[in-house]
């Protein structure tokens, strides 16, 4: 980004002032969620920065919000999280099944009505998040699974389903389709060839896809909110609440714990669709 | 020429053309197998569900259910007068069954929508027709509250007639239908849902205008860096992204409150005195922030994967060619882009339309959203229908924005960091 020498001074000014403006775009963009990490180790109830802590006095700081959002009594975050991570877990194999399978049949150029069938398969990330809870939860109710988790699950393999056949589309549309029917010719069946020759070209895409339902799924507040029973608290459902009617330190506490959770994911995911690209031979 | 090609023959003697049709058809098949399972599934669960939201917003059968006997009288009464003998003995008969089976308050409930004053006078009446007599049912049940008397009332009813009805879409606009029929705006110390419709529309527009010129330069600088550096302050990008809606609303919490950093900054510098710190959550600024941070990312991925796309030896060309780096941004540069932002803006502008979460938590009562009322009625009031038919209208709006989006970007191309 070095400007040449020839450069004019008030290009140069300009320049500077757009690196500028980046800077700050970035900072906001990202600022934000830095204020969460130092204020989760607060020693005291209040959500602000104490004159200890800005002194960086060891005695500002303390684990007890962690302490309490593990150990604390009559703490919903256990229950909360076990239900998260059950849900989200079937939530995604259930995505995965059905979204890679029809983005095969999607990705095939004799697939008929795909525009349409595409349209409908995509809706549930574009039609906002409440209208899918009213009509989910009109459902769920009509066949007896609201407030069960069988019907959080399916509810979340709905929403979810949209980013696997998104990525895994994506992934089929640099897939070079010789490589199947040469297995074919060789006298594998489409079963075999799928495991053994498309699925792992196609991982990367597929994992990729699933982080994303995983993550749809353990984000997931609205529909959930609508859906779910006092057995079935969720994460999310606990940190609504908890906003809503008091911002405890606690609640910090678990937010730290799901940023580390989505910075890690973000890796893997990154690290994914780098591979994925080389695979595809994709340079950028 | 044709008639040379219809007759090659494959090995079994069919000829190539119809072979290659059936081939063809057996794929189309076999594609749409592996389609359907998901389809079936999204169509059962989602896509009926949504049509049931519809059935439910137009649905009025509860009250024809209640009155039938009422409503068969009514058809030969036209309105204009009190009605006769006949429909004043059918009703007495329709509701003492509905007191039997105690559903006369959920009576009540119903027709005071339609129109306000029933709840009392129907509690009244079940009081009092305890000891009515037989015969001249008009008399007695006229005596029990002047409104009874009213004409007013009695064409209240019988606009409930109908299995079906629009009025809670009228409702959701800020319109009612008269006694005459006649279509009318409620008064404007009770219209709630307009000013709702048009702060979405304005919160959800003037966050796509900020997310717009806060990411065109910074998806420009990310397109122009070279990758090592590129690829780090990509992750400020998708950090956000990938981490919780709540987390990252709770931290919108903290920053703006009262006693919070931004307040603490501004204090600092002088820009406002220490007991006179800004109000920036529980407002329509809590919601522009917030939002505008949230749905940054949607913006960027898209203009990025444009701009990664667009030669910087076009730029070049345009300077060498004699215009200033400003003209040839403008008339090169910038031209490029527009399939970019078209994408960004129509993603973050259908994302933004729809938001429940934030503005429910960082908004107060200026900053919520239509789907805040929505969520309302759902939870709060129980009128089911008129949150179906609320979101049956927002539904419409997003589809166009989706049909649009389709047609210019195409759907298989969103991208997903």
């Amino acid at each position: 980004m070095a400007l040449p020498k020839y450069t004019e001074p008030h290009y140069r000014i300009w320049h500077y002032v757009y690196l500028t403006i980046c800077a700050a775009v970035f900072f906001f963009l990202i600022a934000p969620l830095f204020v969460i990490f130092p204020l989760s180790f607060n020693a005291e109830e209040f959500l602000v920065f104490s004159d200890g802590m800005k002194r960086l006095d060891p005695d500002a700081f303390s684990l007890r919000w962690y302490q309490d959002m593990i150990y604390g009594t009559k703490n919903p975050w256990g229950l909360a999280a076990k239900n998260s991570f059950i849900i989200a877990i079937f939530a995604t194999i259930g995505s995965v099944i059905l979204g890679t399978v029809a983005a095969l049949g999607l990705s095939s150029r004799h697939m008929p009505y795909k525009g349409l069938i595409m349209a409908v398969l995509i809706s549930p990330m574009i039609v906002p998040l409440i209208i899918s809870g009213v009509a989910i939860f009109f459902f769920m109710a009509k066949v007896g699974l609201a407030a069960t988790h069988t019907g959080i699950v399916l509810a979340h393999i709905i929403l979810g389903t949209p980013f696997v056949v998104i990525t895994v589309t994506a992934t089929l549309s640099g897939f070079d389709h010789s490589v199947t029917r040469a297995a074919a010719s060789l006298g594998s069946d489409p079963v075999n060839t799928f495991m053994k020759i498309t699925l792992p070209l196609i991982l990367p895409g597929v994992i990729s896809g699933g982080l994303f339902a995983f993550v749809t799924s353990f984000d997931e507040v609205v529909v959930v909110l609508f859906l779910a029973g006092l057995e079935n608290t969720t994460i999310p459902i606990q940190m609504w609440t908890g906003l809503r009617e008091q911002l405890s330190p606690t609640i910090l506490a678990v937010a730290t714990c799901l940023i580390i959770l989505s910075t890690l994911i973000l890796v893997t995911a990154e690290l994914l669709r780098r591979r994925s690209e080389r695979l595809r031979g994709i340079n950028r | 020429m044709s008639s040379e090609t219809k007759q090659i023959l494959t090995t079994d003697g069919i000829p190539l053309e119809v072979s290659l049709k059936k081939a063809e058809k057996k794929n189309k098949i076999k594609a749409f197998l592996l389609v359907a399972p998901l389809l079936l599934f999204i169509i059962i669960t989602y896509v009926f569900p949504i049509g049931d939201m519809l059935m439910r917003s137009v649905d009025d059968k509860m009250v024809t259910e209640m009155l039938p006997k009422t409503f068969k009288s009514m058809e030969k009464w036209d309105g204009e007068d009190l009605p006769p003998e006949e429909v004043f003995e059918a009703f007495y008969f329709d509701f003492q069954k509905l007191i039997e089976e105690e559903r006369e308050g959920k009576l009540s409930t119903q027709l005071n929508y339609t129109k306000n004053g029933f709840k009392s006078i129907i509690k009244k009446l079940r009081r009092k027709s305890k000891s009515f007599e037989e015969g001249n049912y008009k008399e007695q049940i006229m005596s029990v509250h002047r409104r009874w008397a009213d004409v007013e009332y009695w064409r209240a009813i019988k606009r409930r007639a109908p299995a079906y009805t629009y009025q809670k879409y009228l409702k959701g606009v800020d319109m009612y239908e008269n006694e005459k029929g006649e279509i009318i705006n409620v008064p404007e110390d009770r219209r709630v849902h307009r000013i709702l419709w048009l702060r979405t529309l304005e919160i959800a527009f003037f966050v796509t205008v900020f997310c717009f010129l806060m990411a065109y330069p910074i998806a420009h600088l990310l397109a122009t860096l070279p990758m090592k550096y590129s690829n780090l302050l990509m992750i400020c990008v998708l950090l956000p992204f990938w981490t919780s809606l709540l987390v990252r609303t709770a931290s919108w919490m903290i920053l703006l409150q009262q006693q919070g950093i931004v307040n603490d900054f501004f204090v600092m510098i002088g820009l406002v005195s220490d007991d006179n710190r800004l109000e920036m959550m529980f407002n329509k600024t809590g919601s522009y922030v917030a939002m505008t941070q949230i749905l940054l990312p949607f913006m960027v991925l898209p203009l990025y994967s444009v701009m990664k796309t667009i030669s910087p030896s076009l730029m070049r060309a345009g300077k060498s060619l004699g215009g200033t780096p400003f003209v040839a941004f403008w008339k090169v540069y910038f031209p490029l882009t527009i399939p970019g932002i078209g994408a960004g803006c129509l993603l973050v502008f259908i994302l933004a339309i729809g938001y429940y979460i934030t503005p429910a938590l960082v908004g107060g009562a200026s900053g919520t959203l239509i789907s805040n009322q929505i969520a309302f009625h759902m939870k709060s009031t129980l009128d089911w229908s008129f949150a179906s038919a609320m979101g049956l209208m927002l539904l419409s709006g997003v589809l166009v924005i989706y049909w649009l989006y389709n047609k210019l970007v195409g759907i298989d191309n969103i991208k997903l960091g």
